[in-house]
């Protein structure tokens, strides 16, 4: 078994904003970041050989066709890809298996989604086996928040903070996002908040309130891909970034009725976190990961995705929030784009999303100066995660500086 | 020997002041309070918790047949006594029946129950009677109602009251009636339902039990009877020669209310949990004419006393709602905001192939390594041995609260919906709704029991599941 890694670059990127997109429908999101990523990589879709289309929202779209429809497409093979929030990180990775098996020379990734037409504010789909009475329709067994805020009231029971202790650890968290946020043009929440704001919000669903929560809106990101050694040939001066590793784990979905499961970590991200470190030959992934982006869909989802991440201790987080070490200025920024919760989450075109921070990061090329990471930049990790607390499907794709050489 | 062996009764949590509606409407609504269902209690979840606090402790497969009474069943044409027989995992080959249609539907079942065991076809036979009637808005009835639900297993081993005899009357007196399709009972002028049916028609079908016992009415040591109201049921009692100070068994109107089906019941479950042996106890229901039974309580009436929630402890145990806005609410009694979330859906087969989970809650346990686990699966989730299970009864264990959220936002009548992850005493883990509540009081680390409910209507249907609750009493 090969590691993936350097084999595969990313040569191309496009990121709609993401938001409330009321005058545009998917197509229009699909086409304004794949010709940014087009430009970008000075391509255009008659040089595209095939292409991976990742989306949640069956009420939408069906198959890879509506791709090759935006784009108009030359009868290319067009992949719908699903993973629940993990899709984004599932087109990506399938069309660089794609490309290390050389069946193709220059493929697109693609992910975007349209949710703002449901006239809810929650993820607007009917769940997995909606016809059941039980465990079928999500408000049964709880939507995305109702679920992530187990693991909180859990967070702050297996460390011993009190309720108010546990709340403005993560508010501190939902803080630090819209920071970044407010200084990213794309983002979809552009306001800072404060300390007080977040903990007098309406709960949503106890412990979480209005701001441990991320928005759900409409947006589109895109990756034109190739093969390592034929980089150059799109970016000469090198400013292209390489797959150091891509991994998905579907976890067997019922930890939330075993109980050996504990609620404080994720099991999924572990494991999965595990399969990359290993591809990119990362042993120390605090020091040698200079920023990462998380799933923090919720407050408490970030806090326990950086543990399980291996970047800090379990039960660390505290110690390293109030030290303001996920900070822009911090040992380890997290979530510098302003993350789901501030950049927005259109589930599939998040992970996608993610890539592109790290790839404008590298490039120097963020739109605002003040949000531009300083100092030798050589690896991001991208996390995402799709569905809830012991029953997750995690992808994660680590990118950096292409090797020496090439 | 033939008479009752066992009781069980059920009083769902919240009360409401009558004070409340009184100030809700402008006018005097009476005393105390009265019991009212919570949004996912009907007729038929309050009749499964009568009939598993009947057979506490008891081998289940014993009951041969389970009669259930009741005027305010969830569905019109679907029986509920065979949804209670499954929910209380009784045997599926004893005949199920349900009696509907008269207040009076209790001694209806029971007289059937006492043939069937007089005659042989069955040795232990569960009646139930339950009601949650809705009472229109600034009526009387509204103030007079209650909610719940009572028990009896007729039998013919351990009786703890014998049944020494009974009068039956029927009658085509038409006092109170609703028409298919009538969300509220209709009632003809109170003064003559009171001097023609109330104060004639029970006490003849007393006296009539009297007469064919030989039987004087100072014999009688508590009187278990159903009245409409506290004042109409003290002047019946006098009706009937008896003391209402000293021979009538308290009707609990100022803390419960008229459960209609299930009042003589209730009272009845009353009477025998503070009864000694033997006591004489007089039965006798009311509507579209009346029954009595004559009862002798037993040296056995001690094995179940005390080891049954029944009536007191019920009582006892209680959430007051906050408002008459919160009972409005509970009960459905307007019409709402549309919402946006996408309804739900529900399917038959699905309920059909998963009716061991949805209506008895079982789970199965790994005959390889031994754990626990619910919903069922095909490959174990801890060792992989494929199809080595037992089935397993999740629904009469207790838990652990292991976690919790309490979502603002979710389809829930009462909000915040509790999501609670439950640790099963005896191994196995249980991803649950929370209901019976009080928010204040929810923490990791309590102990919580089953409750069978309605989980929310999707597809026209009623969906039953089990939820979980704070242990009750």
């Amino acid at each position: 078994m090969e590691s993936i890694k350097d084999k595969v670059a990313i040569v191309g990127m496009g990121c709609t904003a993401f938001g409330e997109h009321w005058d545009k429908d998917a197509v229009d999101l699909i086409v304004e970041a794949c010709y940014e990523a087009f430009e970008d990589a000075g391509v255009s879709q008659k040089d595209i050989q095939a292409a991976w289309l990742g989306y949640v929202n069956s009420d939408i779209a069906m198959t890879g066709i509506i791709l090759a429809g935006a784009l108009q497409l030359d009868y290319i093979p067009v992949t719908h890809v699903e993973n629940a929030c993990g899709t984004g990180a599932e087109a990506v990775r399938g069309a660089a298996m794609a490309l290390a098996a050389k069946a193709y020379d220059l493929v697109i990734a693609v992910g975007f989604e349209k949710m703002k037409d449901a006239g809810f504010g929650g993820i607007p789909q009917a769940f997995p086996g909606k016809w059941h009475p039980v465990y079928g329709a999500a408000p049964e067994i709880g939507g995305g928040v109702g679920r992530y805020a187990l693991a909180a009231t859990k967070y702050f029971a297996t460390y011993g903070l009190t309720p108010e202790e546990g709340k403005l650890m993560l508010a501190k968290v939902s803080v630090k996002s819209h920071e970044n946020g407010a200084r990213n043009p794309k983002a979809a929440l552009r306001n800072r908040i404060t300390v007080e704001q977040v903990l007098n919000a309406p709960i949503i669903a106890w412990p979480l309130g209005l701001f441990d929560c991320c928005g759900i809106n409409d947006g589109a990101s895109a990756a034109v891909m190739c093969r390592t050694e034929d980089a150059r040939h799109f970016r000469p001066n090198g400013d292209y970034i390489t797959i150091k590793a891509s991994g998905i784990v579907c976890g067997p979905g019922w930890g939330k009725e075993r109980p050996d499961y504990d609620f404080v970590h994720w099991e999924e991200t572990e494991r999965c976190a595990k399969q990359v470190y290993e591809m990119a030959g990362i042993k120390n992934p605090r020091k040698e990961l200079n920023v990462i982006e998380v799933h923090d869909c919720f407050s408490i989802a970030e806090v326990i995705a950086v543990e399980s991440l291996g970047l800090c201790p379990k039960g660390g987080a505290k110690k390293d929030i109030d030290a303001g070490a996920w900070e822009q200025n911090g040992e380890m920024p997290v979530n510098i784009s302003g993350g789901l919760k501030a950049f927005g989450h259109p589930a599939g075109a998040s992970g996608g999303r993610e890539i592109y921070e790290f790839y404008k990061q590298f490039q120097h090329k963020v739109e605002e100066p003040s949000r531009q990471l300083k100092g030798d930049i050589k690896l991001g990790l991208a996390h995402n995660q799709g569905g809830h607390p012991g029953n997750f499907v995690c992808g994660i794709t680590i990118v950096g500086e292409p090797p020496a050489g090439k | 020997m033939i008479g009752i062996t066992s009781y069980g009764a059920y009083v769902p949590i919240y009360r409401l002041s009558r004070k409340d509606i009184g100030f809700m409407w402008g006018k005097g609504a009476g005393s105390g309070e009265r019991s009212v269902a919570n949004a996912d209690e009907d007729s038929l979840t309050m009749g499964v918790e009568a009939t598993l606090d009947c057979l506490r402790g008891m081998d289940r497969s014993i009951v041969d047949g389970l009669y259930f009474a009741t005027v305010s069943p969830p569905y019109i044409e679907k029986q509920s006594a065979s949804i209670i027989r499954a929910a209380a995992d009784l045997r599926e080959d004893i005949p199920t029946m349900d009696i509907s249609h008269s207040l009076r539907g209790f001694t209806c079942g029971l007289r059937a129950a006492l043939d069937a065991v007089r005659a042989g076809s069955a040795r232990n036979v569960m009646v139930v009677a339950s009601d949650s009637r809705l009472a229109a808005p600034n009526s009387t009835f509204e103030a007079d109602f209650g909610d719940g639900a009572a028990a009896v297993l007729i039998g013919d081993t351990n009786v703890i009251a014998t049944i020494e005899g009974s009068y039956h009357l029927s009658s085509e007196f038409i006092d109170v009636w609703r028409k298919p399709g009538d969300r509220y009972m209709q009632v003809w002028e109170d003064r003559f339902i009171r001097e023609e049916g109330y104060l004639k028609i029970l006490p003849q079908a007393v006296k009539g039990l009297y007469k064919k016992l030989n039987l004087d009415p100072r014999a009688i040591t508590r009187a278990a009877f159903y009245g409409p109201d506290a004042r109409t049921h003290a002047a019946m009692a006098r009706a009937m020669k008896l003391d209402p100070k000293t021979q009538v068994q308290e009707p609990m109107f100022g803390v419960l209310g008229n459960t209609g089906t299930a009042l003589a019941p209730m009272i009845l479950v009353a009477a025998l949990e503070q009864a000694k042996p033997g006591d004489t106890i007089l039965l006798a229901t009311y509507g579209d004419g009346a029954d009595a039974y004559l009862l002798k309580v037993t040296e056995a009436i001690a094995g179940i006393q005390g080891k049954r929630r029944g009536i007191k402890k019920h009582l006892d145990s209680k959430l007051m709602l906050p408002n008459y806005g919160k009972y409005v609410q509970i009960r459905d009694l307007m019409e709402w905001e549309k919402g946006t979330i996408p309804s739900r859906r529900s399917s038959l087969p699905v309920i059909w192939r998963d009716r061991e989970l949805v209506w008895k809650l079982y789970g199965q346990k790994c005959k390889s390594c031994g754990n626990i686990q619910l919903p069922k699966h095909r490959v174990c989730m801890y060792c992989r041995a494929k199809d080595n299970f037992e089935p397993i009864r999740i629904s009469d264990k207790t838990g652990t609260l292991f976690t919790y959220s309490m979502d603002e936002r979710a389809q829930e009548i009462v909000l915040p919906k509790v999501f609670s992850v439950v640790d099963l005493d005896g191994g196995g883990r249980f991803y649950s709704v929370m209901t019976d509540r009080d928010t204040a009081k929810i923490h990791v680390g309590m102990k919580v029991e089953m409750t069978f409910r309605i989980q929310l209507e999707g597809s026209e249907l009623h969906n039953y599941f089990w939820r979980v609750r704070p242990i009750r009493c």
